[in-house]
């Protein structure tokens, strides 16, 4: 039985998480969501810098050769600093796409450039409110072009590469395209969480092309469970770092003559986010064997791992603001940061009501 | 990343296996161990199997060799019952007396009660009890009642235990009493082996709300108990007690593999109908079902944590206290979901006409107990609150008091 990480992984991770501590203070996701500027660039450029971005890219496609282990504990860090950089995206949609289901000439062509930062790629699923684009996309890709609107995007103003989900001839295909080329348009949309923000990609007889092996439904699925792992490690950074600050703040905040924290309904609360949190970590764990190992069970343990990394977040960024008080529904403190950050990882890659119903599905299988 | 046995654990369980197919039936695939609840009936049987393990150094792996166990690891003891569940074998009664109150003895007791009660309960050649609960101390453990009087070179025992399993069939029990009214209640405490058989003892058993009768009310009066059963210094029981229930808290777990388990709801959705269309098919049903998938597979997957940290040789992380906080209510939950999933049959409790013989209508009925069984939700909430974030301590107004001014009850 060994079912944890490496003390080489874990000394990555303490790396990363020393890196973060010190280039990634909640000042840097409350600049980008205050300025309404997409990202941040010197993040951005640190990260790449420090190999994150290629962290499962092989090393001759100028990756750093890790494997999806280390890039999850990239991830929880990232999730722990509410980093404000479009890594999900680039990393565990666009990279992960290209290569799972890339050619050697697409990957050749791409690989580099992503894993260096130089380029950011993103991916695009949702055609506005509802669900069904997964099944039954209505944007299309025919004779070498892309045709239709895919709304909302992540980080759609600031890719230069797109992984999309399109109606090919024979069914749901993930199509590549370029953002800067000829028949695009991207503009920015409004986000709950603007330091994650969102945006529409209108395609116009874009030239794209399919991705060598990600033709059907199963390759759409697949790579959604693929980031739904990795997903679900930044979740329970983001989750764990409330906790820690909530924790902090009702020891030092008194009322009726005693620490907030001794109350029972407040200690009783702090334990349920814990166990929470607990549950949400061991079901990513688990999804970070299946999907370091490539094993069958990933269909259901990304499932696992994406609903209760959501619940886990979701509770933490809501009880953040509760516990805080008043104080914490101002927007001088931080609380707000996690609440947003919280909805808007749930709702990337579907929401959890959707992986729920993948999930009962993969157990009738 | 991965879930098998280094060499060494291999190398231990084969030979775990090579024991055990030796001297057992294996199961047929999809048969369970019998369990223990509501079979006193095998009680011989449990003893004689015991016996064959001790006498093949099997019992107790964790036990040191001194006092006849193996001088094994935590993880041994866990490879070991893996592959002893995979075997017809009778059920295990004995985690009581081997799980919590051996090693009592073992780390307060004289040598004298080592040499002669550790051996035969290990063989369980005799059983034990733990007489610890009392109607008006549960949670509140230290606030107990039953007296002990020293006369001469006896103690005379009066007052009533409750809750205690085994208590009719157990041949010693450890129990707490009151010896010093006038301190304060941590510091009154003595700590007691007893012959069950003392005269004076009146066992009475408890019927619970699912009819099963898995638990005692047990009654002394002016029992006396030598002193030389005394375990720890007079007054300084309280420690001991503390021994025994840490050991509770480990072999207790989070009651997963008892109640209606996933499988189970998955059939049953899958063969009721609802509108002429199996219920498995609506979307509220599947969105129950799949958050009871994730919170189950993420206790069973926090225990393999643990269990990785027993392999690497250290002790598991706070992270296992939650199996019982969060497992408990959720078979509960579980329980009164699949007896909704049944419409107006659900409320049916037939062996002959309701779905699975009634095994959903009898989890709900057991599983309030599960909730307050070794630690209520409020205490395991407290202690995650308290031991593991760190959070401060209840507020408590009788910790200096003397025991014999402490409200017992609403004032009048």
């Amino acid at each position: 039985m060994n079912f944890d990480f490496t003390e080489e992984q874990k000394l990555l991770q303490q790396t990363a998480r020393d890196y973060l501590q010190e280039h990634c203070g909640l000042d840097v996701c409350r600049g980008v969501l205050e300025s309404g500027g997409a990202y941040s660039e010197a993040l951005w450029k640190g990260v790449a810098e420090m190999g994150w971005l290629g962290a499962a890219v092989p090393e001759e496609l100028g990756g750093a050769g890790f494997g999806r282990l280390e890039l999850a504990l990239i991830a929880q860090e990232l999730g722990r600093a509410l980093a404000p950089i479009p890594f999900s995206s680039s990393v565990y949609l666009a990279t992960e796409a290209l290569l799972v289901f890339g050619s050697d000439a697409q990957q050749k062509t791409h690989l580099p450039r992503l894993a260096a930062g130089e380029r950011i790629g993103t991916f695009a699923l949702a055609e506005g409110p509802g669900r069904g684009a997964l099944d039954k996309p209505t944007t299309r890709l025919s004779g070498g072009v892309l045709s239709g609107t895919k709304f909302p995007v992540a980080d759609a103003t600031a890719a230069g590469l797109a992984v999309v989900v399109a109606q090919g001839d024979v069914g749901p295909v993930l199509a590549l395209v370029e953002l800067d080329g000829p028949g695009v348009t991207a503009t920015a949309v409004g986000s709950v969480d603007p330091s994650r923000p969102l945006g529409r990609l209108v395609f116009d007889g874009a030239p794209a092309e399919p991705l060598a092996k990600g033709e059907g439904l199963a390759a759409v699925r697949h790579l959604l469970d693929r980031a739904a792992v990795l997903a679900a490690f930044e979740q329970v950074g983001g989750a764990e770092r409330a906790l820690e600050l909530t924790r902090e703040f009702t020891l030092g905040r008194y009322a009726f003559g005693r620490p907030v924290a001794s109350f029972q309904a407040i200690k009783h609360r702090l334990a349920d986010l814990y166990a929470a949190i607990q549950l949400a970590t061991s079901n990513a764990y688990y999804g970070a064997w299946a999907l370091s190992t490539d094993n069958a069970e990933l269909s259901t343990a990304a499932c696992g791992a994406r609903i209760s990394a959501s619940e886990a977040f979701d509770l933490a960024g809501k009880e953040i603001i509760q516990m805080y008080g008043g104080v914490g529904y101002t927007w001088e403190y931080d609380c707000h940061l996690f609440y947003r950050r919280a909805k808007s990882l749930s709702l990337a890659l579907g929401s959890p009501g959707e992986w729920r119903d993948r999930l009962v599905a993969r157990l009738e299988a | 990343m991965d879930f098998d046995d280094t060499p060494e654990e291999a190398a231990y369980r084969e030979e775990a296996r090579a024991w055990l197919d030796a001297n057992a039936e294996r199961l047929p695939p999809g048969k369970k161990r019998v369990g223990a609840f509501e079979r006193d009936d095998l009680l011989p049987q449990a003893k004689a199997w015991q016996a064959k393990k001790a006498d093949a150094n099997w019992a107790c792996i964790t036990w040191p060799v001194e006092y006849g166990g193996r001088g094994g690891s935590a993880l041994q003891s866990v490879i070991f019952g893996q592959e002893e569940s995979k075997h017809d074998v009778p059920p295990y009664m004995f985690g009581i007396g081997q799980g919590m109150l051996g090693p009592t003895i073992m780390a307060h007791g004289t040598d004298a009660q080592k040499k002669r009660y550790l051996r035969p309960l290990l063989r369980a050649d005799e059983v034990w009890c733990q007489l610890f609960s009392e109607p008006a101390a549960g949670s509140d453990l230290a606030g107990l009642r039953t007296t002990a009087v020293k006369d001469g070179d006896e103690w005379i025992v009066n007052g009533q235990k409750i809750w205690t399993t085994g208590a009719h069939y157990s041949d010693f029990g450890m129990v707490v009493t009151r010896t010093d009214p006038t301190a304060p209640k941590h510091a009154g405490i003595t700590y007691f082996i007893v012959d069950m058989k003392a005269p004076g003892i009146e066992i009475r058993p408890i019927t619970q709300i699912n009819g099963s009768k898995d638990f005692n009310e047990v009654f002394f009066n002016d029992v006396r108990i030598p002193d030389e059963n005394r375990v720890g210094a007079v007054n300084d029981g309280w420690r001991g007690a503390i021994t025994t229930l840490m050991n509770e808290r480990a072999s207790i777990g989070s009651g997963q593999g008892l109640g209606f388990g996933i499988q189970q709801l998955l059939d049953l959705a899958r063969q009721t109908e609802w509108d002429g269309r199996p219920a498995i098919e609506d979307p509220s049903v599947r969105a129950r079902i799949a958050d009871f998938y994730w919170k189950l597979k993420g206790l069973e997957y926090t225990g393999y944590r643990a269990l990785t940290s027993l392999s690497r040789g250290t002790t598991p992380g706070p992270e296992n206290s939650i199996g019982k906080m969060v497992g408990a209510p959720l078979r509960q939950e579980m329980a009164a979901f699949a007896i909704e999933l049944q419409g107006m049959a659900g409320a049916t409790l037939d062996a002959d006409v309701t779905w699975g013989r009634g095994s959903a209508q009898q989890s709900w009925l057991a599983s309030p107990g599960l909730r307050l069984a070794g630690g209520t939700d409020e205490i395991l909430h407290n202690i995650v609150a308290e031991r593991v974030l760190g959070l401060p301590g209840e507020i408590r107004v009788d910790k200096d008091k003397a025991f014999s001014d402490i409200p017992t009850g609403r004032a009048r």
